[in-house]
């Protein structure tokens, strides 16, 4: 019992197993960030002049007012399409809540290049999309498909739609069901339920995923490098190009703090506005 | 009175699961073109695309390089998290829930920030471009979502089971060993497993920090992708896609199996 107490709990061997990882994380990532703050003040010259471009509203402001639309738009459509999955995954008959969960899947552990791939397949100028709708006549010339915005959203969204599930699902699986037998019971159709019931109580989820999901697209690099095919460049994939292109490393880095503090805001405002302590924590 | 029955509903949530499968069906015919280009097979089918996966040594080693990179930073990643768990379950620190918010920051700052960091990191340790450099990288990348998982593992653990193994006279290191953390395999597992995966398809800070001498299967990808597309990545990713469908099937038939009919 000697023994135990003084190598229990807050004993040096604790100690040393807890602050490991926080130790390595500050060595190797919270003191690289402060180099990578002091690039951006200082390459190509001293001062605030890589900020100065981003903000004075010229190229780089409008690649970030791009980034927050294109974010805006596929993160809706992200959370129309997650809610219907999720609430027939939770809700929907045993047959129905199998297949779902295997569609949902499948996607979700499959890297992230290849799903870009396969929309590249579909959606350039000589792909799929088009090869049907000119097969069936309904279009004769192809449709401007690829390389555009609408590819890259589509892509997005295909992305995020298993992300958003989990938190909407997860609160949906919540929801007791008994309260939605009480109002039929008492004499609400199925839709009156839906409505001011069953969606007022699921909006938790909605909220949390609709940040977690605006966040990642914010970010977004893989899929809009891809099926932009350069013209349609977002933040991120900005900040690529400074780095290795053009070789403007203090761009570049300017360029990821503010995005960093993007981000920050996004999620800060988040936790202010919706008091969204189950996603922050 | 039954929900989520909607006709209506129904149909749109398989539309929803159709378009998730749709791209990933897309692959498919077009690794059986015979074609040096993507295209459709045009009544011509062929696996010569298949073959030159699995002959051409360039896409072989890379699978090998990502394989490797994806097994030591992944060990590592969790490694890290079973310490880093242990210690908050053990001391019950008062900075705990600080501590956790902090492990978690390579998850919540935007990936190209991170790849700007490490790229920062390994160019003054002098580690750019090679399997150590990535290793830390991913590591680094993987290793909030070993902390998340092996936290929920800690959260299902009895604290009596320490007790107990320290009253019948253990000490901490054999309690730890002998009772803790046989307990938390699954979580363990599923902790490797996430990192392994997440490790394996990491592209952003892959690409940041490599690229010459160490090319990782999803930089070989991206390089073709962005160049010449070789219709060699339809077939590399037909045998992802049917893996994981095998894999995800499989599961989901063992539970519907398991689960009470209703």
């Amino acid at each position: 019992m000697a023994g135990a107490s003084r190598n229990g709990n807050g004993g040096l061997g604790t100690r040393a197993l807890l602050w490991t990882l926080p130790v390595l994380l500050l060595t190797l990532y919270v003191v690289p960030f402060a180099g990578v703050i002091s690039w951006s003040v200082t390459q190509p010259e001293v001062g605030f002049g890589q900020y100065w471009r981003i903000l004075s509203g010229g190229d780089m402001t409008n690649v970030f007012l791009r980034t927050l639309r294109i974010a805006v738009v596929s993160t809706a459509i992200t959370i129309l399409v997650g809610f219907c999955l999720s609430y027939y995954w939770v809700m929907g008959s045993r047959l129905r809540q199998t297949i779902l969960e295997v569609c949902i899947f499948i996607p979700f552990w499959i890297s992230v290049l290849v799903r870009a791939f396969g929309w590249l397949i579909i959606l350039r100028d000589n792909g799929l999309a088009n090869g049907f709708l000119m097969a069936t006549r309904l279009i004769s010339e192809p449709l401007g498909t690829g390389r555009n915005e609408f590819a890259v959203i589509v892509g997005m969204v295909h992305f995020m739609v298993p992300f958003s599930v989990f938190p909407m699902a997860t609160v949906m699986r919540k929801i007791d069901r008994r309260i939605l037998l009480a109002a039929h019971g008492l004499g609400a159709d199925p839709a009156t339920v839906f409505r001011k019931i069953f969606l007022p109580l699921s909006m938790p989820g909605v909220f949390a995923a609709f940040v977690m999901v605006l966040v990642f697209s914010v970010g977004f690099f893989v899929t809009p490098a891809i099926l932009g095919g350069g013209r349609v460049v977002m933040v991120a994939e900005a900040v690529f190009v400074q780095m290795f292109q053009t070789t403007n490393w203090g761009l570049g880095a300017a360029m990821s703090v503010v995005l960093l503090v993007l981000i920050g805001a996004i999620v800060g405002l988040a936790y202010r506005l919706l008091g969204l302590r189950s996603f922050v924590g | 009175m039954m929900f989520g029955r909607s006709r209506l509903g129904g149909v749109l949530a398989y539309l929803a699961a159709a378009f998730l499968l749709l791209p990933l069906a897309a692959v498919i015919p077009v690794s059986f073109t015979a074609k040096r280009f993507l295209s459709m097979p045009n009544g011509e089918w062929s696996l010569r695309h298949y073959r030159s996966l699995f002959e051409d040594g360039a896409w072989l080693s890379s699978i090998g390089t990502s394989v490797s990179i994806a097994l030591m930073s992944s060990v590592l990643a969790t490694a890290l998290a079973i310490m880093f768990g242990l210690g908050l379950w053990l001391g019950r620190p008062r900075v705990g829930a600080f501590l956790v918010g902090f492990a978690l920051l390579p998850m919540v700052v935007p990936p190209v920030t991170s790849a700007i960091i490490l790229y920062f990191l390994l160019a003054r340790l002098g580690l750019l471009d090679t399997i150590p450099g990535l290793v830390i990288g991913h590591a680094i990348m993987t290793m909030p979502f070993a902390v998340v998982a092996m936290l929920s593992a800690f959260a299902k653990l009895d604290r009596g089971l320490d007790m107990a193994a320290r009253n019948l006279g253990a000490s901490t290191g054999q309690s730890i060993f002998l009772v803790v953390l046989p307990n938390l395999k699954t979580g363990t597992l599923s902790a490797w497993f996430l990192t392994f995966m997440l490790s394996w398809e990491e592209t952003t800070v892959t690409l940041f920090t490599s690229g010459v001498e160490v090319i990782t299967l999803p930089k070989r990808i991206w390089d073709n992708l962005r160049l010449n597309v070789d219709p060699v990545i339809a077939a590399i990713s037909v045998v992802m896609v049917v893996l994981t469908t095998v894999v995800i099937i499989t599961r989901a038939l063992a539970r519907h199996r398991l689960s009470p009919s209703g």
